[in-house]
């Protein structure tokens, strides 16, 4: 197909936008990025969340956590740097007042899940097993905001492999986990999350930045290192997210720097089956459903009756 | 509390108030289904297409006007973001995210009020004061900054409530800074702070050594505004709570501050 083609004989109606992340099933390609759009009813008052294909909560521990310091943020160019490590009330807060404001819902409600060991990881996921509503989790082995928040198992292989094991035995549903930008090779490493079962990885987490204040001579960020985010990054998230698509056979989720629906079927051309839009949510609270509209335009500019034609076509 | 807004709204008037503060009036626009503006909330405004200004600003809500729908804001030029909002020609488009936050406590009828200000921190106090005076209580205003030229909008603040001054320079009211003032000498129904942290601080210890309820605006750095993304956190007696949904007004009591 050529970029250009334009077949006049599609409807925006015609488009098929679903599609299907192991056995989760999404209405179109679109989720939020976790830790960028809270519970999703932060949003509710700007976009109808049920157009989303699904949102992913707020990163969720065994124990409650309270965060970092403050200053936990700094905007840098076409980004920001972030240090909130991993603020969230817990696992059994959010079983017990959060799931029932949300269960209703006619989307996907995926949860982040995070830990120091990996028998927190499987702790949190088999307690999150219970609900059924909550459709694939997505295991985070790539914060860089905290000390053991699980980027010391995603930066290696067998970090990697061992806690996708082990939570694969207590998750019986979507297993997503999100890999670390901060390796050498980060196609290796969704390799043997893939040989361990894992049904699709996501990526980019934020990439390890800094910044200082040149006036008071001092890091903007109480932890001096933060994560970078925003369209600053979505060239580098697109290059691994092309390499990744190319070494496994499961599904790849991209994230980085998603800002439009142009930036999304980028992501999707270069390998994606379906992405998560983070920061831009900070910018643009409607900026998620606005994307899926434009796909779907830029669809029946393309002649494309289905969504899932374009993924990988790089 | 009305539904929060992602509105382009049109910059009616652009006002110098002195070299390094711009009043902004902006147009919403009609058919606004339940906005609703409570004293202390603010907005976050986008700053037109620069690598340099990702995010939106937060910018606290001076006035707001149900009935012609306009808004006013006060900025400061802090950086290239409030530069380039500052410099805004009339007619120019303005989105805006809000009405944001909580807001201040407004006292009832017959209640006393101090409502303290400085620098740019005046700017909440407007609305609250009339909020306040429309609810039947008596604001008193005292407003601080470095010099008597920085003082803003003397006369609309003069014809709500009684007004105070307090100038590092001693250019106009008492030399010294706010939290030194005579008017803090005594207790009041309620203290209202909006200004820099110090000022905040000693302020909330004035109103703590008389027995007075206090209330401070937090400035802490945000990104989202919504509550999503726990970037502007103030730690308090119930744990880190956001500033942008939690606040940015709270009670002082609640905060981890030392007030003696």
């Amino acid at each position: 197909m050529t970029a250009m083609q334009n077949n006049s004989n599609i409807q925006a109606a015609d488009v098929s936008m679903a599609v299907e992340i192991g056995a989760l099933k999404m209405k179109n390609p679109m989720l939020t990025a976790s830790g960028t759009f809270g519970f999703g009813e932060e949003f509710a008052d700007f976009i109808d969340l049920e157009r989303l294909g699904g949102f992913i909560v707020k990163g969720t521990t065994l124990e409650p956590r309270e965060g970092n310091p403050y200053p936990r943020m700094a905007e840098t160019p076409s980004g920001m740097l972030n240090a909130v490590g991993l603020q969230n009330k817990g696992v059994d807060h959010f079983i017990s007042e959060i799931y029932p404001r949300l269960k209703g819902l006619d989307t996907n409600v995926l949860v982040n899940v995070s830990g120091a060991k990996i028998e927190d990881y499987v702790a949190v996921a088999e307690k999150l097993s219970g609900l059924e509503r909550i459709s694939a989790i997505e295991v985070n082995i790539s914060c860089p905001n905290v000390k053991q928040g699980g980027m010391a198992f995603g930066t290696t292989c067998d970090g990697a492999a061992a806690v996708t094991a082990a939570v694969r035995k207590a998750w019986p549903r979507t297993l997503i986990v999100k890999l670390s930008p901060n390796v050498t090779s980060i196609a290796d490493i969704a390799r043997a999350v893939e040989a361990e079962g894992a049904d699709s990885v996501s990526l980019i987490n934020t990439l390890m930045g800094m910044a200082v204040d040149v006036e008071r001579r001092r890091p903007c960020l109480s932890t001096v290192t933060g994560g970078l985010s925003g369209a600053a990054v979505r060239p580098v998230a697109v290059r691994m997210v092309w390499q990744t698509a190319k070494a496994v056979g499961i599904p790849v989720i991209g994230l980085g720097g998603i800002s439009c629906g142009r930036d999304a079927i980028e992501f999707m051309l270069a390998g994606a089956r379906a992405v998560q839009i983070g920061t831009a949510n900070f910018i643009n609270p409607a900026v998620t459903v606005e994307a899926v509209e434009w796909m779907r335009q830029w669809c029946v500019r393309h002649g494309v009756r289905d969504i899932n034609e374009i993924v990988g076509e790089i | 509390m009305g539904k929060k807004h992602l509105l382009d709204t049109v910059l009616v008037e652009n006002r110098p108030l002195s070299r390094r503060y711009s009043m902004l009036i902006l147009q919403l626009p009609d058919n606004l289904d339940n906005f609703e503006v409570l004293p202390g909330q603010f907005v976050e405004v986008q700053v037109a297409d620069s690598p340099q200004t990702y995010l939106r600003r937060p910018i606290s809500i001076c006035d707001y006007d149900s009935v012609t729908r306009r808004m006013t804001l006060l900025i400061r030029r802090a950086g290239e973001g409030t530069e380039h909002l500052c410099n805004l020609a009339e007619g120019s488009v303005i989105n805006i995210v809000g009405p944001l936050g909580n807001g201040f406590s407004v006292p009832g009828p017959g209640k006393e009020a101090l409502l303290v200000g400085g620098g740019i921190g005046v700017a909440p106090l407007m609305y609250l004061g009339k909020c306040m005076a429309a609810a039947g209580a008596r604001p008193v205003f005292l407003l601080a900054a470095r010099t008597e030229s920085e003082l803003l909008l003397l006369d609309e603040f003069r014809a709500i409530g009684d007004l105070r001054l307090a100038t590092d320079d001693g250019t106009a009211g008492e030399q010294g800074y706010a939290a030194d003032h005579t008017a803090l000498s005594r207790r009041y129904d309620l203290v209202c702070c909006c200004g820099p942290k110090p000022m905040m601080l000693g302020v909330a210890r004035k109103a703590a050594a008389t027995g007075s309820p206090c209330e401070v605006s937090l400035e802490n750095l945000m990104a989202c505004g919504l509550g999503a993304c726990l970037c502007c956190v103030e730690p308090t007696l119930k744990g880190n709570l956001r500033a942008c949904v939690d606040g940015p007004v709270f009670n002082t009591e609640l905060l981890l501050w030392d007030l003696k």
